[in-house]
């Protein structure tokens, strides 16, 4: 239970320690998780966790087992037949829309009459228990008319198939740019995609109200979303779908689109059969139906000095978009934007392509696009470094944008405001003794026979806000009861990353009343309408704002009130420290006022709304401001490889990151630590592999291998930036950290490559794809010791 | 009927469906819903609970995954799940060092985490050192924290300041140790529902005899692989046999010559001994599953399952085990490089079943070596595993035994490997000889954990590994990445 704050009646004394005293729980305070101890408890419930109204069925989907052919035929009649089974839907039973694309259409609910992928659901069948159903869903009889599929980028580049028209940013000739350069490269690499591999798998639970409408349960980081497309395929208006989402067991952008399927799935169930229905993927189902990271293919040519230093930079960037659109559109423009990462490129041409594959289609995962950017710049970084024979430290340094000389604008037209990374890098130089470790690498490298070490410092600046700009707005909703508890209500979703806590945190601050007066509460369509998904690292900034306003609204009526009440002025009265203070000699407390206030009619509710200024970008001119700001850090990583098997470990990280000032360390520390380790798992050991049939092969925990507890550097130092208050107007000057600091992992991949390159003394840079397996490492050192080879045979010979 | 503790209350299943796993029996029937399921298949420990099993006079308890335990398998255990460890208002030191470390974030993995944690703390007197840490918790995954808080917090949960008062593990052991005692007699133990069977019997003699009333039985050991056949291809099994009860099959024993391990025997009760004698496999055990597994697989299991990417194969073919095999009418020995006759194909004829597993004891003079290759260090299946026994007299090889696991349908010897190395000094000429003789062994498949080409290059490069450490032993560190701090 959660203990109010004592309330008792504060004395004249009171006013002395005012400045002292701090609410427990305000913004800046390492509060834990507002769920933290529902979370070791086992106590905190999930939607599968919900006890179910009575008579409720489980619902499952039946999956296409090609990858792409038209369906001659579906006979349903086994299933239909099958134990416990009480309804079948397929396409023919949907009253309203049968397209659930979330921006542009190509997302069916079911098959319609073409498999676009394999697993593709083509019906769902409810039955009375969860093993029924998914035993039914598996006795379908499909025949096939097969058609030969597109299923890696190469093949879909071919055929010119793309889900969305490419896109270019251009700043001035880069190809006359490069071709005029002292030093020219240009390569290929192939960035994989990422399982989201949320632990709580895609799960909701549809209830039938009055009338045709549905209450859902789910889990799900788009609440309104969900509610209009619900709405739109059962053909009823909005305000009859009400959606309510406590928490997830993560999201990570794999609930931002692809939640709603299923959700969509049990609410047709619900209406046909008029009771409640669950659906709940299996695992391996889960991760064959649900999309993933885009991989990309980048080519780069790029033109530079004999320091390093970039003049021009031709990119493309291809991605794998699957069989959809879905939001591949913006994740391909966060890739095109994040292609400088924090680099000045004084002519650049970046274009990127939005592949069509006969794959699932791949959606939205921390990052959206930007590392993918990001990973291919860095890539090159390395390359212009060896090509020129320096650190690649020295010529990361060079090239960051900085203030004078006119380097401080990015290839899409926006102006580097505030250079942070320059003191930010040196600062991380130092305090990781890159320096000396580089000398101490070096010798060690030289001395050994079998293990090469690797180090590399990478820095990381992401842009913050929606591309898509209507997407930059927020509501809250804050309700005071008559003995000072709250209630707190917006519109962002809580899935792990401590949003919920943040927010209270912000309310309990303006309020100035103890965090634990608050309670945060599931984020419900009914409470706060019109939202936007928690996505793109906006869940504070945009939410914490909005609450802030609901919680500034009522501040206000409470300060007009009680100077009416105690005949004074607004300017006398203060919150401070769960106490109002009137005058010298007139203290309340919190909840006191609130009961004078409701005595006497004051409304105790108000909702907040925000919107975030600054933002625009034309897309036809592919220039402008797309961000209302850039968050910034950076990460040394050192690696250990074994030239013989190419096993390795990262053993040990430095990470300095700026988050403005923080509104909670110790939940920012949790983002970042976890980010660089979700980034690592992409980088290095998490690998999709599909077979020729186009089926997923690694659909399991079994076989695609997140990073486990041993795979935490032995020796990792995080840092948050001091003294960085965010000069832009955001929630208590905070910077966002939910998505940038995954990115800092790319020095892990960069430490690899330098403990390859060593073997050739640093002369090579090594061609190393993504992820970096202990294999792609080992054929890595194969190519860069027969290159070696080759070489010094070239030289004795001449 | 089963009878088991849960969470220090007697339960009686009458009628039960025996196919039904403990998560699912927790989870729908009883609404315990403190338990996860995040894979159903025992790869991310969501769902992990602490089973106490009687040990003399004491209980004992070992983190599992639920989602791949028959429910028959609890039957006289005390099964602890997350919901019993805060007492009141009172949280388990486990849990406020979580709570204390921001532990948690999305709380998904957080109870599994707690119930390995909650293991760690009484299995350890104070706060271990890091590897123990990840060797107790490698098989939770958590995709939120990276891990850091969660280790900070196994160290912290030792902090006397965390201590309860009162611990009802402790209090009322005795108590739990007579209901238990009760409950473990030599009868026959079966649960029937919804059309399916489930009997352990208490010895070998019963259970051959099972074996020839029901022909079609399967036989369950941990479960840990025959479960996934019930949560993932949806299977039915109509009758189950359970080993983990059979007195002759869970003991491990020694003789003058021999290691005796009962087939029934999970890893963590054979691995002392076995590592009593082969230090040198210590890390291959550590890295074989996940502490979950090992609490619940077996070696007969791991064996009669006859995979081509068991890790226990390869070194027991390198050590020259044989396997003690029992039917109704006799018992014999097999060599083990005789038992695996094809892709899950095996020597067992109807109605036998493995008793138990001969290790030989080491020859002075030998020297062991394995080596494990995977995406991942722990948790993970063998891309490649490689077992190499050697005897070197005047640093000539004479007696070799190398086995590969990963490289062919089944785990076998490399025959033309060891003959490359037989009577040759280990130095660089016999090692090239023996790598390419190691090509002509095998022709390994290529799939989504590895290639060919990769598999059978790092298998001739542990060739390279082995020579570096047998012939400099100071040479071991800088020769492999893959060990813990």
């Amino acid at each position: 239970m959660r203990n109010l704050p004592e309330t008792s009646t504060p004395t004249g004394t009171d006013q002395q320690p005012i400045k002292r005293e701090q609410i427990s729980g305000g913004v800046q305070q390492s509060v834990r998780h507002e769920s933290a101890e529902r979370h070791v408890s086992g106590e905190a419930l999930f939607t599968d966790d919900r006890a179910v109204p009575a008579g409720t069925l489980f619902a499952y989907v039946g999956l296409a087992s090609i990858a792409r052919g038209k369906i001659l035929s579906m006979d349903l009649s086994r299933v239909l037949a099958a134990e416990g089974v009480v309804s079948v839907v397929t396409l023919e039973d949907i009253p309203g829309h049968r397209d659930i694309g979330p921006v542009f259409p190509g997302d069916p609910v079911f098959a319609d009459g073409e498999v676009l992928f394999h697993g593709q659901p083509l019906f769902a069948v409810a039955a009375t228990s969860q093993t029924l159903a998914r035993r039914a869903a598996r006795l379908a009889q499909v025949d096939y008319e097969p058609w030969p599929a597109d299923l890696t980028i190469e093949q879909g580049l071919a055929a010119q198939s793309f889900v969305r028209p490419s896109h270019t940013q251009r700043r001035g000739d880069a190809a006359a740019a490069i071709a005029g350069a002292p030093r020219r490269l240009s390569d290929r690499m192939h960035i994989g995609g990422q399982e989201q591999m949320y632990l709580e798998g895609q799960v909701s639970l549809a209830c039938p109200d009055e009338e045709g409408g549905i209450t859902l349960y789910t889990s799900n980081q788009n609440p309104t979303e969900v509610q209009k497309l619900i709405a739109e395929v059962l053909a009823i208006p909005i305000s009859m779908v009400t959606v309510d989402m406590r928490r997830m067991g993560g999201g990570f952008g794999g609930k931002e689109t692809n939640a709603n399927q299923w959700a969509v799935i049990a609410s047709l169930l619900a209406r046909k059969t008029g009771r409640a229905v669950k659906v709940r993927l299996a695992r391996a189902d889960d991760m064959t139906a649900t999309g993933k990271r885009h991989h990309f293919v980048s080519d780069y040519d790029v033109g530079f000095d004999d320091q390093g230093l970039i003049q021009g930079l031709d990119m493309s960037l291809s991605a794998g978009c699957g069989y959809s659109p879905d939001l591949s559109d913006a994740i391909v423009d966060r890739a095109m934007f994040h292609a400088d990462n924090a680099y000045f490129l004084p002519t650049a041409t970046i274009t990127g392509h939005r592949v069509k594959t006969d794959t699932v289609s791949n959606t939205a995962f921390r990052g959206f696009g930007g590392p993918q950017g990001m990973v291919a710049i860095e890539c090159v970084m390395d390359d212009i470094a060896r090509a020129v024979g320096r650190d690649p430290l020295d010529v990361r340094k060079d090239n960051l944008y900085g203030p004078e000389g006119g380097r401080d604008t990015t290839h899409y037209g926006q102006t580097i405001e505030r250079h942070i990374l320059p003191g930010l890098i040196e600062q991380l130089e130092q305090t990781s003794d890159y320096r000396q470790r580089r000398q101490d690498i070096a010798a060690f490298n030289r001395s050994q026979p079998i293990l090469r070490k690797g180090l590399a410092l990478t820095p990381v600046k992401f842009g913050i806000s929606f591309t898509a700009q209507h997407l930059n707005q927020a509501g809250a909703l804050l309700h005071v009861y008559t003995d000072g508890s709250i209630q707190l209500n917006h519109g962002g979703t809580e899935m792990g990353q401590g949003l919920f806590t943040k927010v209270a945190q912000i309310v309990a601050t303006v309020l100035q009343v103890d965090m634990a007066r608050i309670l945060p509460t599931a984020t419900r369509t009914d409470k706060v309408p019109n939202t936007s998904p928690t996505a793109a690292s906006s869940g504070t900034d945009l939410n914490g704002m909005a609450a802030r306003n609901a919680a500034e609204t009522i501040k206000q009526r409470l300060t007009d009130f009680a100077a009416e009440h105690f005949q004074t002025t607004s300017e006398r009265v203060r919150f401070h420290n769960n106490r109002v203070y009137i005058a010298e000699d007139q203290v309340l407390s919190f909840g006191e006022l609130a009961q004078l206030a409701y005595l006497h009619r004051i409304s105790l509710s108000a909702t907040g709304y925000y919107r975030t200024p600054k933002i625009y970008y034309d897309r036809e001119q592919a220039q402008g401001h797309p961000f209302f700001y850039y968050a910034n850090g950076a990460a040394v990583s050192e690696v250990l490889v074994d030239t013989l098997t190419g096993e390795y470990r990262v053993t040990r990280v430095d990470i300095l990151q700026d988050v403005g000032q923080s509104l909670n360390p110790a939940l920012d520390i949790g983002q970042i630590e976890g980010a660089y380790i979700q980034g690592m798992g992409w980088l290095t050991t998490e690998e999709l592999v599909w077979g020729g049939d186009g089926r997923l092969q690694t659909n399991s925990p079994a076989s695609y291998k997140i990073p486990a507890i041993g795979d935490t550097p032995a020796e990792f130092n995080v840092a948050l930036l001091a003294d960085s208050p965010n000069v832009e107007a955001t929630i208590f000057h905070s910077k966002a950290v939910g998505e940038p600091p995954l990115m800092l992992s790319i020095s892990v991949w960069s430490a690899l490559r330098d403990a390859i390159a060593s073997l050739a003394d640093y002369q090579l840079s090594p061609r190393l794809d993504t992820p970096a397996t202990p294999e792609r490492v080992l054929n890595a050192i194969n190519s860069i010791k027969a290159i070696t080879t080759l070489q010094q045979q070239n030289r004795g010979a001449s | 009927m089963i009878e088991f503790l849960l969470n220090g209350e007697p339960l009686r299943i009458t009628d039960e469906d025996p196919n039904c796993t403990l998560l699912d029996f927790l989870r729908d029937r009883l609404h315990h819903t403190g338990s996860k399921e995040g894979c159903a298949s025992g790869d991310c420990g969501a769902c992990t609970a602490a089973l106490g099993e009687l040990d003399g006079e004491t209980i004992h308890y070992k983190s599992i995954n639920t989602c791949i335990t028959p429910l028959g398998n609890v039957h006289g255990k005390h099964l602890v799940t997350v919901e019993e460890l805060k007492q009141g208002q009172q949280l388990h030191p486990a849990q406020q060092a979580m709570v204390d470390c921001h532990g948690s974030q999305c709380g998904f993995c957080t109870p599994g985490f707690v119930m390995s944690l909650f293991v760690l703390g009484r299995d350890e007197i104070s706060a271990p050192d890091r590897h123990r840490i990840e060797e107790s918790l490698g098989g939770n995954l958590c995709r939120c924290t990276g891990y850091r808080p969660i280790i900070e917090a196994a160290v912290q949960m030792f902090d006397p300041a965390l201590q309860a008062e009162r611990d009802p593990f402790t209090e009322r052991e005795a108590e739990w140790v007579k209901v238990l005692q009760s409950m473990n007699r030599d009868q026959d133990v079966e649960l029937s529902g919804g059309g399916h069977h489930y009997v352990a019997p208490a010895t070998s003699a019963r259970l051959a005899q099972l074996l020839q009333h029901y022909p079609a039985a399967r036989l369950v050991a941990g479960g840990t692989d025959l479960a996934l056949e019930l949560t993932q291809q949806l299977c039915s099994i109509d009758t189950l046999i359970y080993t983990g009860r059979v007195r002759e099959m869970i003991g491990v024993s020694e003789t003058d010559t021999h290691l005796i391990i009962g087939a029934a025997a999970s890893y963590n009760q054979f691995g002392p001994a076995l590592t009593a004698l082969y230090p040198e496999c210590r890390e291959l055990l550590e890295r074989l599953g996940s502490r979950q597994i090992r609490n619940q697989g077996t070696l007969g299991g791991n064996i009669g399952n006859a995979s081509p990417i068991g890790d226990m194969p390869p070194l027991l073919l390198a050590l020259g085990a044989s396997l003690r095999l029992r039917g109704a009418e006799r018992v014999r020995e097999l060599p083990l490089e005789q038992f695996f006759l094809g892709y899950k194909r095996t020597a067992l004829q109807a109605g036998e079943f493995i008793e138990a597993i001969l290790v030989p004891r080491p020859a002075p003079g030998d020297s062991l070596r394995v080596y494990k290759i995977s995406k991942r260090f722990e948790d993970d299946i063998s891309s490649s595993c490689g077992a190499f026994l050697l005897s070197l007299d005047q640093q000539i090889v004479t007696r070799v035994r190398v086995a590969f696991g990963g490289m062919d349908a089944i785990p076998r010897r490399a025959l033309e490997c060891e003959q490359a190395l037989l009577g040759k000094p280990l130095d660089d000429v016999a090692i090239a000889a023996a790598m390419a003789a190691l090509a002509r062994d095998f022709t390994p498949i290529s799939d989504f954990r590895a290639s060919s080409d990769y598999r059978l290059q790092v298998s001739q490069n542990l060739l390279k590994r082995l020579q570096l450490e047998l012939n400099s032993p100071s040479a071991t560190l800088l020769s492999r990445v893959n060990q813990h701090a």
